[in-house]
């Protein structure tokens, strides 16, 4: 999941440069042509996402058909069924129809925002993501904005000495945690900071999302302290990307002439660096930034799963080993509809950030 | 700028030029130690304010507003509440301590004792059968539970094809259920059927569930407190979070001893381990096993004990017969040599089941023999002297020449059509038994000249229901009635044609014992039924087709500072997770004590401020080193 991420920056910033060339003219005409061009390059984003959305639709369908396994021999697996209740099942799921007439059911119930009936839990595959979406939020969210924060904040640092002690031990402290496996930080957290060391009993609960039973306040604070552990695992592991990018951009503009104009008007370094070498920086960070945001809903199956998070990440692990179709398709259609509304978000963005682009 | 490269030289010729450079540094380190106190103070507030109010040790220990909780880390999602439609042994665990049951066994002996229903007969033409139904059982709403309840949980499972999913092969015999009174309960059959005390069904409250529309989506978890009328109540639900369940102080066998019972989520059972450890938890359940390190890791930790205990599964090494579906086309490609008994025979006495159970389950695991594990003693089986199959690979190697298939010149026994055998074993990959133990057999055959072929695949059901497989890794949990793994060895659990899916488990089609089923499910004396199917098992061993090779253990472990007693099924020595009843929930009594490794508050505290102090002693180095670092800047 990292691994795409890192390529996807590169692979934004070019789609996001590409009218750049495209319209030379653009930027002598009036204010009125410029909105036109504007207009059309949303139209054309938001048209390119809705295709996008359409072939994710489709390709889920037959993706996970390719799964080896008879969901309704899972399901009944090691108890007494008779033959007439397999065929039961093969003809309350639909499995009895050939492929064909499954995918056209499919096609037109998800097109009402009917995504099928989950085959494990009995209960429409729409109330199982809603129920665990917002945990998955509350989870990746917060961490989230920490590691953007963080990021950013160290990453600018990393760049304005870098060289130095500093950015040496900080790039290096960055590149060592981004390339940690996530459950074994998960699990090394667990051993000292939740079940304690030697004589320090543990700070933090073992797993879950909540103890079971609290009500208001005490539920809030109860869900807070479950949620330490978790985000600290993930800003630690994610943090580094988004203080790499931000750093190498920010060493790109370094060299750059309106810097040393700026110094020349006798401007504070870091009003230089705050005011000048940073917003034109930030560019590749804004689209690691939504690519990030697209991915919170995909939730993180490994620290989930360690942590014992009731969110999406650990849904999906469970739809795919049955395997639940209508589960996984609609896990899959919400994780990459999220990534695609957030990277055409970008996209719409930019021009705003950048003039230049979507001109 | 000047012409240097932008990554290198380029800072350190532009540092001295700039005039501010000492306010700037200045501003910045005050900007960056302010933040860093403020994620410091953060921190030891977390931490401070966490400790003290620490719900984890409440929830295991006895709770500070008097209410004692059992805690038990599980790992398997409900699949749903409703009893109509769950399966899974988390849910149906739940069902059995929520809802009565008609009958229910005996935690010493898995004898049938009174459950919903005090007494039962059956009529000379063993038809009919007659439930006295207990007039002392109230649903949680307070109305008495009567007969009419269960008639109507019946009749509902009989009618409605959604309300038939989980449990409809009980009621797939009966003819008709009625309630002559409210004690008194009767259900017709179409033929005699011997498991009538064994019907594991919730019965569930008419007046609430009447109100269902449609049983194929209801999963009863939204209306909390569940109406029900076991010893607990199920007041707290959250998906993969947790199931909280409520002694039920008006339960007619008497109140739980726990005030309330909580299955609380650890998905991963390294992190389950750790929270027993810590005492956040006061049981992990068995289900699946612990590893033998968890175990070992935990046999000389203070305050928990280790419950090895006798599982309720078989272990076996399955061959194919020749597959063939009920209209007798034939399945699959199983490997012919196989039909020959005395290779069948051949194999599994060359199969060293002591260094199975010492090397692969490291112990945690018993002697296999019969098909029925030893904890059903009343149906337990083992062969005698003269029949067993011990490990002897040197008559193994007799048999094989017995049976004419020879060594060939290098080594390699060969078939009839003079092509070496090599055997293909199905295994699942997921499971690192099945993966271990095919490696011994590639050994241990690999000296009788025989080739082994390891499919260890995610899902095996494919080519299993296709029969595409000569030997294959089998296992089932055996109930306390052990009809249902019997009937899936029977001519008649083969698919009707090779399209269709049939209930069998190994494709087996034996008359002599397909007649010895019908007897044992006719009869109704429970000595002679068990007789007869001990008969079932000696031949079932003779075949070879279902060669149990051991009884894994359930492994599981709880906090005897928190857990006093508990009692386990069978009580001598058997599991507490899982039981067929509601016995050891129901009996766990609360240790007295409150010190569990849990941590009062106090120590809280201290653990509080002195996570701070190292917390801001780790900033204060932090700061200095900093200085240091820069301090050529400053000039």
């Amino acid at each position: 999941m990292t691994a795409d991420a890192t390529s996807a920056p590169v692979e934004g910033a070019r789609t996001a440069s590409g009218p750049v060339k495209d319209g030379p003219g653009a930027a002598r005409g009036p204010r009125a042509r410029t909105t036109t061009a504007y207009l059309r390059y949303v139209a054309g984003k938001v048209a390119g996402a809705a295709v996008s959305l359409l072939a994710v639709l489709v390709t889920s369908f037959f993706l996970f058909r390719l799964i080896p396994g008879d969901p309704v021999k899972f399901m009944t697996g090691g108890r007494q069924v008779s033959t007439e209740q397999l065929a039961s099942y093969r003809r309350e799921f639909g499995l009895d129809l050939p492929l064909w007439q499954q995918f056209t059911g499919y096609c037109g119930k998800a097109l009402t925002g009917d995504l099928g009936t989950s085959y494990q839990f009995n209960a429409p595959v729409v109330d199982r993501i809603t129920e665990a979406l917002p945990n998955t939020l509350l989870l990746t969210g917060t961490a989230f904005v920490l590691y953007t924060a963080l990021g950013i904040v160290l990453g600018t640092r990393s760049a304005w000495r870098h060289g130095r002690l500093g950015d040496r031990v900080g790039t290096g402290l960055a590149l060592t945690l981004y390339s940690v496996p996530s459950f074994w930080l998960g699990l090394l957290l667990i051993i000292t900071l939740s079940v304690g060391i030697g004589p320090v009993p543990g700070l933090f609960p073992t797993g879950g999302m909540e103890s079971g039973g609290e009500e208001g306040f005490a539920r809030v604070l109860d869900v807070a302290h479950h949620l330490v552990l978790p985000v600290v695992t993930l800003v630690a592991v994610e943090y580094g990307q988004t203080l790499l990018v931000t750093r190498s951009a920010l060493l790109d503009e370094m060299g750059s002439d309106y810097l040393t104009t700026a110094r020349a008007k006798g401007l504070r370094d870091d009003l230089v660096r705050r005011r000048h070498a940073v917003p034109n920086a930030l560019l590749p960070t804004v689209t690691l930034i939504f690519i990030n945001l697209g991915r919170t809903v995909a939730g993180v199956i490994l620290v989930e799963t360690v942590f014992s998070w009731p969110g999406l990440g650990g849904l999906f692990y469970q739809a795919l080993s049955v395997p639940d179709l209508p589960l996984v398709q609609g896990l899959f259609f919400v994780f990459s509809a999220a990534v695609i509304v957030m990277n055409t978000l970008a996209d719409l963005i930019y021009p705003l950030l950048d003039p230049r682009v979507g001109r | 700028m000047d012409t240097n490269d932008q990554y290198g030289g380029q800072h350190d010729t532009r540092r001295p030029r700039i005039r501010h450079r000492g306010r700037t540094r200045g501003a910045v380190p005050r900007r960056v130690r302010l933040a860093a106190a403020a994620g410091a103070a953060a921190l030891v507030l977390t931490a401070g304010l966490a400790t003290p109010l620490d719900p984890a040790p409440r929830e295991a220990l006895a709770a500070d507003d008097g209410k004692r909780t059992l805690t038990v880390a599980v790992a398997q999602s409900v699949d749903s509440l409703s009893p109509f439609l769950a399966v899974r042994l988390l849910s149906t665990s739940i069902h059995r301590l929520t809802y009565e049951y008609l009958t229910n066994y005996d935690p010493e002996d898995n004898h049938v004792v009174p459950g919903l229903a005090t007494r039962w007969k059956s009529s000379p033409d063993k038809l009919t059968w007659t439930y006295t139904i207990r007039s002392d059982s109230k649903w949680s709403d307070g109305k008495r539970a009567t007969a009419e309840d269960a008639a109507w949980t019946f009749n509902t499972m009989m009618t409605d094809e959604g309300a038939a999913t989980a449990n409809g092969s009980f009621t797939a015999n009966f003819e008709e259920v009625t309630a002559p009174s409210p004690t008194e309960l009767v259900i017709r059959l179409k033929k005699p059927q011997a498991t009538m005390t064994a019907l594991d069904v919730p019965i569930v409250p008419r007046h609430v569930w009447e109100k269902v529309d449609d049983f194929s989506k209801f999963n009863n978890d939204k209306d909390l407190p569940v109406v029900g009328n076991g010893p607990f109540v199920l007041t707290g639900y959250k998906p993969d979070s947790y199931v909280r369940l409520e002694a039920n102080k008006d339960f007619w066998r008497g109140a739980p001893k726990f005030d309330a019972l909580l299955f609380r989520y650890y998905k991963d059972q390294d992190a389950a381990v750790s929270a027993l450890r810590k005492g956040e938890v006061s049981f992990v359940a068995g289900s699946p096993s612990l590893t033998p390190a968890q175990a070992a890791s935990l046999r000389n930790e203070k305050n928990i004990k280790v419950n090895d205990a006798p599982g309720r599964r078989f272990y076996a090494l399955a061959t194919n017969p020749g597959a063939k579906a009920k209209n007798g086309e034939k399945i699959g490609d199983g490997h012919p040599s196989l039909l020959d008994q005395r290779v069948r025979n051949a194999l599994f006495m060359a199969v060293d089941r002591k260094t199975v159970v010492d090397k692969v389950f490291q112990g945690h695991a018993v002697d296999g023999a019969g098909y029925i594990p030893p904890r059903y003693a009343h149906y337990f089986w083992e062969p005698s002297a003269g029949q067993e199959l011990a490990y002897d690979p040197g008559k193994a190697a007799r048999l094989l020449d017995q049976a004419g298939f020879m060594r060939n010149g290098d080594g390699k026994r060969v078939g009839k059509d003079g092509k070496p055998l090599n055997y293909r074993i199905l295994c699942h990959a997921t499971d690192p038994n099945d993966k271990a133990i095919g490696r011994y057999l590639e050994e241990w055959w690999g000296a009788l000249g025989i080739g082994v072929t390891l499919n260890c695949l995610d899902n095996v059901t494919d080519p299993w229901l296709a029969g595409e497989y000569d030997l294959a890794f089998d296992g089932w949990s055996v109930n306390p009635d052990p009809d249902f793994v019997l009937s899936i060895h029977t001519c008649g659990a083969l698919p009707a044609t090779p399209e269709d899916t049939g209930a069998t488990d190994n494709f087996i089609c034996d008359e002599k014992y397909d007649g010895l089923y019908a007897q044992q499910l006719a009869e109704y004396d429970p000595a002679e039924r068990a007789n007869i199917v001990q008969q079932m098992q000696s031949r079932l061993y003779d075949l070879g087709y279902m060669n149990v090779m051991t009884y894994p253990n359930a492994v599981e472990a709880y906090r005897t500072d928190q857990i006093e007693s508990i009692t386990t099924m069978p009580s001598e020595a058997g599991n507490i997770y899982g039981q067929d009843g509601y016995w050891g929930w129901w009996s766990a009594v609360p240790a007295d004590s409150g010190e569990g490794s849990g941590g009062s508050s106090s120590t809280g505290v201290v653990v509080g401020i002195v996570a701070g102090v190292v917390v801001l002693a780790g900033l204060g180095v932090f700061v200095a080193m900093r200085r240091r670092a820069t301090a050529e800047d400053r000039e």
